[in-house]
């Protein structure tokens, strides 16, 4: 009971930074129909704009206070990385579309590749490791010498996730901006005759999608204090599956993919073996999808003759 | 850009509208007028190149040749050939429907409403940074533009399902909301086809009832229509096409007896169009001679 409460707990902490990250996968689906696959090296690069500015807050400005410098962090690395994802969508995806629909795929893959190796080059190959902060954090009960502990860090990533999602629900359910998004997802053409200008919508959606890769990378670099150029595959490719498990387009379904993803792995570390955490994770996925086509809360596909 | 306003200076003038795919020549040198506060119709058999007028005029395809001119009532002119999508609805004011029913259908009646209003609500949200701190008098706006969804949901009855999705209001309702909806956006230009399509005659008269209300509200129509009875009970003006040609214009009464226009819709056989054609002492360029 205790390791399962303190599993539940890391799962969720990680499942919660799949899902932002998911949440970028998915809405640039439902708009344009297309897989980026450059998402997790954005969430890369946020990483590492997160702790360039972590760094240069602490120790060339010194911030004594690590609470305001996560804040200064997030706030100064949401508009960078979303920048890097306007850019991206600009330069690599904008003058593919009307294309075939390999084309921006292919040239997803490209961003991608450009970005780890950019990053690689400038910031060297080995391993970043910034200095352990938030430390510490709540006991929640203790028998038999397991303490079940929350710390503050998770109890961060939750809050700020949950807030973040709870701003983004109201972003796109209520405001005009969302409508003109899921409008775009059901019918850009028709979209357009209504006003709606759809190349700025589909650029807004680069923009936010990457600015919550941006959160998930901060609260990554804070979870696991060490970064490299090749964080963007894995997380990458792990929020790409919450984001199919969930039912691609689904934006409840991004993060519902991405909680189960870190729990299936936190769990299955825990009890079984560490090494197949993965295996686990993708099999899983497999078999949902074998009996849920289109996803756990995905709607299925009727094209109506 | 601004001259004199003429009230009776046309809402649209197509000159010389060629649209070619390829080998076919889908328009073929169209030229016509859509007079300011008139319900225009175009009419013509299946394949007489209707939709590609409409895909031309509000910028879905590139015309091959020919210039498309909107005049609005202030002398600002837009030459819609040479304008982005959205641009066709937002500065150029024209608006359309479908054949087949393109609501959004996964949200709610009023919200497709409020979607059509997207670009004063943008404006006013300050591009939603604004809005989401509420200032900017996007309030404001937000208030302004459920208040003319609400007008319009009155209008085509459907103030009760406002909260419903779109997609579970029955076929005739739809296609109101679709017309209600095209009239969020404030066109001076509504192009409507075949909005009769598939409604039952109580349905059909309502439909004639709402074009005449936009008609009285001053905005001018296009209607691409099947339903006869339709076209000759709204329209003050009716064009034929056949084969991508215009071969006729005037009002219903002189367009329902010219004699190639009958001799189109019969669907004779080309011989027997000759025969009518003789009988009429009528000489048409054949086909061929044209392309």
């Amino acid at each position: 009971m205790d390791v399962f409460v303190q599993q539940l707990i890391n799962g969720l902490t990680l499942g919660a930074i799949y899902g932002l990250i998911a949440i970028g996968y998915t809405m640039v689906f439902g708009i344009i129909g297309m897989v980026n696959f450059a998402h997790g090296d954005v969430f890369m690069v946020s990483t590492f704009i997160a702790l360039i500015g972590f760094l240069i807050l602490t120790t060339w400005l010194g911030v004594a206070s690590v609470a305001v410098a996560l804040l200064i962090v997030l706030i100064i690395t949401m508009p960078l990385t979303a920048l890097w994802g306007w850019a991206i969508e600009r330069v690599a995806y904008r003058p593919l579309r009307g294309s075939f629909r390999l084309a921006p795929l292919i040239s997803a893959i490209g961003v991608s590749i450009f970005l780890s190796n950019f990053v690689q080059v400038a910031q060297g190959a080995r391993n970043k490791p910034t200095p352990p902060m938030l430390n510490g954090g709540f006991t929640l009960f203790e028998r038999d010498g397991y303490a079940v502990t929350l710390s503050y860090k998770q109890c961060l990533i939750m809050i700020v996730t949950v807030l973040l999602l709870a701003g983004f629900w109201y972003l796109v359910q209520r405001t005009a901006f969302g409508r003109a998004q899921r409008a775009c997802e059901q019918d850009r053409r028709m979209a357009a005759l209504l006003g709606i200008d759809v190349d700025r919508t589909i650029s807004l959606t680069f923009v936010l999608g990457a600015a919550l890769a941006a959160v998930a990378g901060v609260l990554y670099l804070l979870y696991y204090g060490v970064v490299s150029f090749s964080d963007g595959f894995v997380p990458g490719v792990k929020a790409f599956t919450a984001a199919v498990l969930g039912g691609i387009g689904s934006l409840p379904g991004a993060v519902l993919g991405g909680l189960i993803i870190g729990l299936i792995e936190t769990f299955w570390s825990a009890y079984f073996s560490i090494e197949y955490k993965d295996v686990a994770a993708f099999s899983i996925l497999a078999i949902v999808l074998i009996f849920m086509p289109s996803g756990i809360l995905g709607r299925a596909e009727v094209e109506k003759v | 850009m601004s001259g004199v306003i003429d009230p009776r200076e046309p809402v649209l003038t197509v000159e010389h509208l060629s649209m070619r795919f390829g080998g076919l020549l889908a328009v073929n040198d169209l030229s016509f007028e859509v007079r300011r506060g008139d319900i225009t119709a175009l009419i013509g058999p299946n394949g007489a190149g209707k939709t590609t007028v409409f895909n031309c005029i509000t910028g879905f395809y590139k015309p091959t040749e020919g210039r498309l001119t909107l005049a609005h009532a202030d002398g600002a002119r837009h030459l819609l050939e040479r304008l982005p999508n959205h641009a066709v609805n937002r500065r150029a004011r024209v608006a359309r429907t479908f054949q087949n029913i393109r609501l959004f259908s996964g949200m709610t009646v009023l919200e497709n409403l409020l979607v059509a209003q997207h670009a004063p609500l943008m404006r006013a949200s300050g591009f939603t940074v604004l809005g989401l701190l509420g200032l900017g008098g996007y309030r404001a706006a937000e208030r302004a533009a459920i208040e003319r969804a609400r007008l319009w949901l009155d209008r085509i009855g459907l103030t009760p399902r406002a909260d419903d999705p779109a997609g579970d209001l029955p076929y005739g309702a739809q296609r109101r909301l679709e017309i209600a909806r095209a009239m969020c956006t404030e066109p001076v230009l509504l192009c409507l086809d075949e909005p009769a399509a598939g409604l039952n005659p109580r349905e059909s008269a309502e439909l004639t009832e709402l074009l005449r209300r936009i008609r009285a509200d001053g905005t001018s129509v296009l209607l691409i229509e099947h339903d006869m009875s339709v076209v000759m009970e709204i329209s003050d003006h009716v064009v034929v096409l056949d084969y991508g040609v215009k071969i006729a214009d005037g009002t219903p009464g002189a367009v329902r007896t010219d004699p190639r226009v009958v001799a189109a819709y019969l669907g004779v056989e080309d011989e027997e169009v000759e025969a009518v054609e003789a009988e009429v002492g009528l000489v048409l360029p054949s086909a061929g001679a044209e392309a």
